[in-house]
């Protein structure tokens, strides 16, 4: 895959958008891989984690294409390994308001399976509803 | 100190109050037994569920902050038993304090009263290990577990981050392990004791959420588990369903800290389904 640099997007509206919502310095990480390498969910996702914030701190808007911000549970096992102190959880957060703000819900109230509704943990709707809807 | 001075705050919850009734119950019980006043916050409303990763919006601080500042007027600890609850209570009482423009603009638009960060909020397992102690709880067990090899499951929002939880070590976590030996049992640690069980991808992923948590069953089973133990009733019910279908006989019961407990107490009408234990294979 040919991947195109603008050094303009490496300090755009983009990197700045990402850095604002989730206060984090995205060139604080180095590439060690800590976070992909203890994810609960890697398998499940497109990207690495840790890929995540690399196309993020070059200015790649693919990211928001991604489905791997939406398979991050929020498990915090990254952010509590990440040696120089990135909290990656609240990057993905950042990634998904992106994507929300610019396209549809990925979560909705009346799409939740009716089991679900009835027997599951009401923190777990509200949760996944606070997270994937516009 | 007496018992009567142990008199804690206590915020159930919106999954304790409907779902998962039987923690509540369980909990208050164990509590009451230990000479724990818990009171319950007048007219509290949802945490929110999720902890807000996103600092931009002050708006979505509003449901933990009230009920912080309800908590606030008793001048008294606030207890939890939900680990979602204490994770999002918790870390948002952290983020105000640390954020103090965030909680001015939250302090103007909220009425019933402004936070002022004078709560500690506390979850029961952190209560018990450093306002009781150990040998306390184990002055209580009426019938000791002996021969239960249960393991000790901690998720994740319980835990991390471990600055601003201020409850274990992430990546060593005894809390549940000293509980269970002071009942008289016999924690057996896990390779994914602190992983996670999928959380709200139940909701939006339910098929990664079922292998996350299935994986978490089995490596309880193959630590030699009779039974896990938790401490959240979103934990509860994946590692339930990743079950669902088995033989009875193959299924590992899940149950909260607080029924486990109840069991050892001779509290045997909190202590739920999972006891008395089936023999395992």
């Amino acid at each position: 895959m040919r991947v195109t640099l603008d050094p303009e997007a490496l300090h755009g509206p983009f990197v700045r958008e990402i850095e604002a919502i989730s206060e984090q310095n995205l060139l604080k990480c180095n590439q060690c891989g800590r976070c992909s390498a203890g994810c609960p969910l890697v398998e499940e996702m497109d990207l690495l984690p840790n890929q995540i914030i690399r196309l993020a701190q070059l200015g790649l808007e693919t990211v928001i294409e991604s489905q791997t911000p939406w398979m991050c549970a929020s498990c915090l096992m990254c952010q509590s390994r990440c040696p120089k102190g990135v909290d990656l959880p609240r990057i993905m957060e950042a990634v998904r308001q992106i994507a929300l703000r610019r396209g549809e819900s990925r979560v909705l109230a009346g799409q939740v399976e009716g089991t679900l509704l009835a027997l599951a943990p009401q923190m777990a709707i509200i949760a996944a509803l606070r997270r994937g809807e516009r | 100190m007496t018992s009567a001075e142990r008199i804690y705050s206590y915020f159930p919850g919106c999954t304790l109050a409907t779902t998962a009734v039987d923690y509540d119950v369980s909990g208050r019980a164990v509590a009451a037994a230990l000479g724990l006043e818990l009171r319950e916050v007048p007219d509290w409303n949802c945490c929110g569920a999720a902890f807000p990763l996103n600092a931009e919006n002050v708006m979505n601080f509003i449901a933990p902050a009230r009920a912080l500042i309800a908590a606030q007027r008793s001048g008294h600890d606030l207890a939890t038993l939900c680990a979602v609850c204490f994770h999002a209570l918790k870390r948002s009482d952290s983020f105000l304090r640390t954020h103090p423009e965030a909680a001015d603009r939250l302090n103007a638009f909220v009425t019933e009263g402004d936070f002022d960060g004078r709560v500690t909020v506390r979850h029961l397992l952190g209560i018990l290990r450093d306002d009781l102690g150990w040998e306390v709880v184990s002055r209580h067990v009426a019938a000791p577990l002996q021969g239960l090899r249960a393991a000790p499951y901690y998720g994740c929002l319980l835990l991390r981050p471990e600055a601003e939880m201020e409850l274990d070590n992430p990546e060593a976590p005894r809390v549940l392990h000293d509980l269970l030996q002071s009942l008289g049992a016999e924690p057996v640690g896990f390779a994914r004791q602190a992983e996670c069980c999928g959380s709200t991808l139940l909701v939006s992923a339910p098929g990664a959420n079922q292998r996350l948590s299935a994986a978490v069953i089995e490596s309880a089973r193959a630590a030699g588990a009779m039974i896990v133990v938790t401490a959240c009733p979103l934990c509860k019910f994946n590692l339930d369903r990743a079950q669902e279908g088995r033989p009875a006989a193959e299924q590992l019961p899940v149950a909260y800290f607080t029924q486990v407990m109840a069991a050892a107490f001779g509290l045997a009408e909190h202590a739920g389904p999972a006891f008395p234990l089936r023999a395992a294979a």
